[in-house]
């Protein structure tokens, strides 16, 4: 079966790519937006910490000979704690001064951690290997479905879906959001806005790492793959707008799949779909999709 | 004139003198490129420290000055100065387009819409066939100055690329200081105030964004000339963060802090090997020898110190600290 000369095999895997990508730009996008909302800093450093995330699941395996699950679990937990380090050492001093103080610290950040990793592990990739569990593929008569791409769209859905949940349907989400709406006010009622303002940054971040440690096995780890996608991630952050949760995650779904098709149909413009979009969404809704302009 | 005028004056006639004595003290090759960024990061700074937009996309100007400017003269045999201005035209062109973009959005949202603009046409140089991809436009004559003079010689380029910058600078310093400039720094200081008096911000905005980008593209287009190549480095983010850094560090918002800046960067990275030889000798520990390699680790730690506790700059503090004095 084809559509529009191309095999139907050959669309649905590239369209799987995409959906891979999309759930990586899901989750950086989500966690910008968390953080964005709450500390109203635009994390540069996002991307490195991905990529740190990645790291760690390599040094894991390699030094400590720990599997993939465990590495799952640890190295966002490690990530995360290095991101409240940073939060508490330096963000949490810029707070009152204009946002881009944040963007340029986080910029500097990532300046740094990706030139200690370049320094350790060299600019080349490395290979991770995937949890034996997940190697091979399904045939399901239609497409044949790599197993560990699929778990990779399963499981960031979950977790994004799970972010979703508690900070629109949960108490500590309903002291979330209105620690974004007047800090100082709730702040007034008891709670801990500065500890909440921390692990914010550390659960952001571990989002981040997390997805890090899902994309290990299926590009090369290396001290450059936080970079080049956090600006994708910021075009995604653009044409969906930080105001809402559910936005940032069909956006960036949404836009993987347009670059996946546009890997089919014109390949040369793959790179570039996702700025050409964002260029198109200003021109019409200057706001972003799910945007509210102030 | 008053004092203080009279005081400016005089230092800017001892900075120019200084400029013209310098190449016979100092390698002129150096300080071309330092002379070249220097205009990048002032024309940066009308942007940052006069106007309050943050781009973070400044490397697509110079670099998209320098390919075209490189461009006009190897391919379709433009004249240097012709070539200089194409480069200048096309940053104009460029910063146009963007500009028009960008400032439908404000503050953080202003700074990714440029990075990612200029990330794709990052993406385009890389793929187009006239930047020669990886391998960069190579092999771009000097040319001669009016037909006449050749600037082969190390020494006439120099003068040449100081006028240049001088008189880009002297642009960005009437721009400054002309009512138009005061418009931008109400906009900067509150731009909903500067709206309700009635200013059409965003024309004010797109403005200043494009005499910047005509800057940065000239002084893409000199550097083109003066190396005789242009490579992606030009056009990539990290030359964005790059000129942030030389403005940062100088000092955002100050006439001659861009000038430091460069000035200071490029001798770090230049001399950054050297330093690391010298701490290892004299202190004995091996490996400050590999700081030479680790030059975007050090680039990153200063602008994590400047943004917590450097935000004026070097010329910032410096006119802090005689402004104290004075009093």
């Amino acid at each position: 079966m084809e559509i529009f000369g191309v095999p139907l095999q050959a669309m649905l895997s590239q369209l799987l790519l995409g959906l891979v990508n999309g759930s990586f730009y899901a989750m950086l996008s989500l966690g910008l937006a968390v953080i964005f909302g709450l500390l109203n800093i635009i994390n540069f450093s996002h991307g490195a910490l991905y990529m740190m995330g990645a790291y760690g699941a390599y040094i894991g395996l390699t030094t400590f000979e720990m599997n993939y699950w465990v590495a799952l679990i640890v190295s966002p937990l490690v990530v995360g704690a290095i991101g409240m380090l940073i939060e508490r050492s330096m963000l949490q001093w810029l707070y009152k001064l204009d946002h881009l103080y944040g963007l340029l610290l986080t910029f500097g950040i990532t300046l740094m951690l990706e030139g200690l990793f370049r320094s350790f592990y060299g600019v080349s990739g490395q290979p991770y290997p995937g949890p034996e569990a997940l190697r091979g593929a399904t045939n399901l008569g239609f497409m044949v479905l790599p197993n560990y791409r699929a778990w990779v769209v399963v499981a960031s859905l979950i977790v994004c879906f799970a972010t979703w949940y508690v900070i629109e349907r949960t108490k500590l989400g309903a002291y979330l959001r209105a620690a974004t709406e007047n800090p100082k006010l709730v702040q007034a009622f008891g709670i801990n806005v500065p500890l909440m303002v921390m692990l914010t940054f550390g659960f952001g971040t571990g989002l981040a790492a997390f997805a890090g440690v899902l994309a290990a096995p299926i590009i090369q780890v290396n001290p450059l793959m936080g970079s080049n996608l956090i600006i994708v991630v910021f075009a995604v952050v653009v044409i969906g707008g930080m105001g809402s949760i559910l936005g940032s995650i069909l956006t960036g779904l949404g836009l993987g799949l347009i670059e996946g098709m546009t890997k089919v149909f014109y390949p040369e413009a793959s790179a570039t779909v996702v700025f050409v979009i964002m260029v198109i969404v200003l021109l019409v809704r200057p706001a972003g999709l799910f945007g509210k302009e102030k | 004139m008053s004092k203080q005028g009279i005081g400016y004056t005089a230092g800017y006639i001892a900075l120019i003198l200084l400029g013209l004595i310098a190449p016979f003290f100092i390698y002129p090759v150096f300080l071309m490129k330092a002379l070249c960024f220097a205009l990048f990061a002032c024309a940066f700074n009308l942007l940052i420290g006069y106007t309050g937009l943050l781009s973070f996309g400044h490397a697509a100007f110079l670099g998209g000055g320098g390919y075209m400017a490189g461009h006009a003269i190897k391919m379709w045999g433009f004249p240097t100065e012709l070539g200089l201005l194409m480069g200048m035209f096309s940053g104009a062109v460029l910063g146009f387009v963007v500009g028009s973009l960008a400032i439908r959005r404000q503050g953080i949202y202003f700074a990714m819409i440029t990075l990612a603009l200029s990330q794709m046409l990052y993406f385009f140089c890389l793929q187009a066939p006239f930047t020669g991809g990886e391998d960069g436009l190579q092999a771009v004559p000097r040319g001669t100055l009016l037909g006449s003079i050749s600037l082969a010689d190390d020494l006439t380029l120099y003068y040449v690329v100081f006028g240049i910058f001088i008189a880009g600078f002297w642009m960005i310093h009437r721009t400054i200081h002309s009512p138009f400039g005061q418009v931008l720094k109400a906009i900067r200081e509150n731009e909903a105030r500067a709206i309700s008096l009635g200013y059409d911000v965003d024309r004010f905005k797109l403005l200043a964004f494009v005499i910047s980008t005509a800057l940065a593209g000239l002084a893409g287009a000199t550097k083109t000339v003066m190396l005789g190549f242009e490579t992606l480095t030009d056009v990539h983010w990290h030359m964005s963060g790059e000129v942030v850094l030389m403005t940062l560090l100088g000092g955002m918002g100050t006439v001659l802090g861009p000038v430091v800046g460069a000035f200071t960067v490029k001798v770090l990275e230049d001399k950054l090997g050297d330093f690391g030889d010298l701490l290892a000798v004299t202190t004995g520990i091996e490996w400050f020898k590999t700081i030479g390699e680790s030059v975007t680790t050090i680039t990153g730690l200063i602008f994590v110190v400047c943004v917590l506790a450097f935000r004026r700059g070097i010329v910032g503090e410096l006119a802090a600290l005689l402004k104290k004095k004075s009093q």
